[in-house]
């Protein structure tokens, strides 16, 4: 199984940060899932221009193929504007419209306060859905009062990223199962 | 439909038609040269015209996967191998050609095959084409209906005054060699929505619409909104031929057919797209009312007059090479067509002459 993380923001630390967190969950508990970390900072991504995914190039292609290859994503988005980053939306911009179809995907947000806690709820989720992903409905929610100096310091943080992983996996690979029960009934 | 070489009281015309794919077999993984891919599309149409089939046509894709780039070449071939069969373009992206070189292949290409040539005319679904040749994506939609409208504009008058904003203005020009007839057939393709029909309903030109796979019904509105947007436009639209285009495949069943072609339009999707092509929609095609003409002779008949009772077109052009078939399995094909398929729906959809649907 393919895990990818996604941290969807040029700027800032706190949501790589939580994602170091996750990935370094997921390897204690799963160590045979195989995790890519995509920070869009450290990725030059142009901006959508409509062209088929595997028609880009460079890091485009880089990042958009890494998406496309997994079978879980976990999304990693600040809140800038009451709303998800460019950086992100453009990523769901250069894909096709049911590129999340077969794949589960999962939320860590990141925020200055928890007025900004439905942002996920109302922005992100509607656009995992129409891309057909499977979401795990539970997310993690982060505020800056939870970090202190590029850690994590709240522990009802970190024991909802553990739950949060564990949903992931479990999803994942019972989607999988059911999928591959389903295409063996077909008989072609 | 005199005006594009259809004569509805010899029943629905059947037609073939490859985009050139160049994709590796996904039962053996091993792919064949472009030579022989070339050479068998040859052998396609010629094992075609033997079988009784009207139309072979001949896509032109420029990416990875795909070798029939200079498609009008590539006709031009099958216009010699062959001597009944028409033959066309499916379909040649105006948008990044010169609609006078295009016409002077196309005119060219009706010459050599004693006036059997007809264009169907696209807009490209991929943008690599407009880096490869120069052009600015954001003229998209100005780019083919300015080059769509000169072609048609050059199949009406042998000399052409005409300016424009993507071409150098044509003063007088005169643009030969003329086709056998003095004019070819030429077609707007159209992939599917309703938007893109009703531009060649207003246009007054015959629709050639490519779909991948869902229930016939969608595609009847689409049609519909066609015929009706040529109404609006003051053309009849009993005089504008319309044809249907997607994935066909026999075997002796339904769930053989199913099962052979399945990794060929998955793999071949997966390169081409980068997705497969869901099982599910996939197996709901063996359904009367999906629009995929995949199964057994028998349920392929029923298909293809089920959609002609909706649509009441004038030809269905089939893709059955898509994703690296083998020959062998192509030549299969076309033999179930002539002996069982072709007979049986020329015989249910012929109008008897006088009594053409509006």
């Amino acid at each position: 199984m393919k895990f990818v993380f996604l941290s969807g923001s040029k700027v800032g630390t706190k949501t790589r940060t939580a994602l170091n967190y996750a990935q370094h969950v997921l390897a204690e508990k799963y160590p045979a899932v195989e995790a890519t970390m995509i920070d869009l900072g450290e990725y030059d991504v142009v901006f959508s221009d409509g062209r088929n995914y595997l028609e880009y190039q460079g890091d485009t292609g880089v990042v958009v193929q890494a998406i496309m290859n997994a079978d879980a994503i976990v999304i990693g988005t600040p809140i800038f504007q009451a709303s998800i980053p460019g950086t992100l939306k453009n990523v769901f911009d250069l894909l096709p419209e049911n590129a999340l179809r077969d794949k589960v995907a999962s939320m860590i947000v990141t925020a200055g306060s928890s007025k900004h806690y439905l942002v996920a709820e109302h922005q992100l989720k509607p656009i995992l859905a129409y891309m057909k992903a499977q979401i795990v409905q539970t997310y993690v929610f982060i505020e800056e009062q939870d970090f202190y100096r590029k850690e994590i310091v709240n522990d009802d943080v970190l024991f909802r990223m553990d739950r949060l992983i564990d949903d992931t996996v479990l999803l994942a690979e019972t989607y999988l199962k059911l999928h591959e029960q389903k295409e063996a009934e077909y008989g072609f | 439909m005199k005006k594009y070489r259809i004569d509805p009281s010899k029943g629905l015309e059947f037609g073939i038609y490859t985009l050139g794919d160049h994709i590796p077999n996904p039962y053996t993984g091993e792919r064949i040269s472009a030579e022989q891919r070339i050479h068998e599309i040859i052998e396609l149409a010629k094992l075609a015209e033997q079988a009784g089939v009207d139309f072979f046509s001949v896509g032109e894709s420029h990416q990875a996967y795909f070798t029939t780039q200079a498609h009008a070449v590539v006709l031009s071939a099958i216009a010699q191998a062959t001597s009944k069969l028409k033959i066309g373009s499916s379909s040649t992206i105006i948008s990044t050609s010169d609609p006078v070189r295009v016409y002077e292949n196309f005119a060219t290409l009706d010459l050599i095959s004693h006036g059997r040539a007809e264009l169907v005319a696209g807009r490209a679904s991929r943008i690599g084409l407009f880096e490869l040749l120069g052009y600015n994506l954001r003229d998209y939609e100005a780019l083919f209906e300015e080059k769509f409208d000169l072609l048609l504009k050059i199949n009406e008058e042998e000399i052409v005054n005409w300016t424009g904003e993507f071409r150098a203005p044509l003063r007088d020009a005169q643009i030969l060699p003329r086709p056998l007839h003095g004019s070819i057939p030429i077609w707007r393709a159209v992939g599917g929505t309703p938007a893109s029909a009703v531009k060649a309903g207003y246009a007054g030109v015959p629709m050639f619409m490519a779909h991948l796979g869902g229930p016939a019904t969608v595609f009847k509105r689409t049609i519909d909104s066609y015929r009706e947007a040529a109404r609006r436009k003051g053309f009849d639209p009993s005089e504008l031929p319309v044809a249907t285009a997607g994935f066909f495949y026999v075997a002796e069943t339904t769930q053989d057919a199913l099962r052979e072609y399945y990794p060929h339009i998955n793999e071949g999707m997966k390169v081409t797209n980068g997705q497969g092509f869901s099982r599910q929609l996939w197996a709901q095609g063996a359904d009367t009312r999906s629009i995929i003409n995949v199964g057994s002779p028998q349920q392929v008949i029923e298909k293809i007059l089920y959609q002609h009772e909706l649509f009441g077109h004038q030809r269905y052009i089939a893709q059955m090479d898509f994703g690296g078939v083998p020959f062998d399995k192509l030549a299969r094909n076309i033999e179930m067509i002539g002996t069982e398929i072709l007979p049986a729906i020329k015989k249910y959809t012929a109008v008897p002459q006088g009594a053409e649907q509006s």
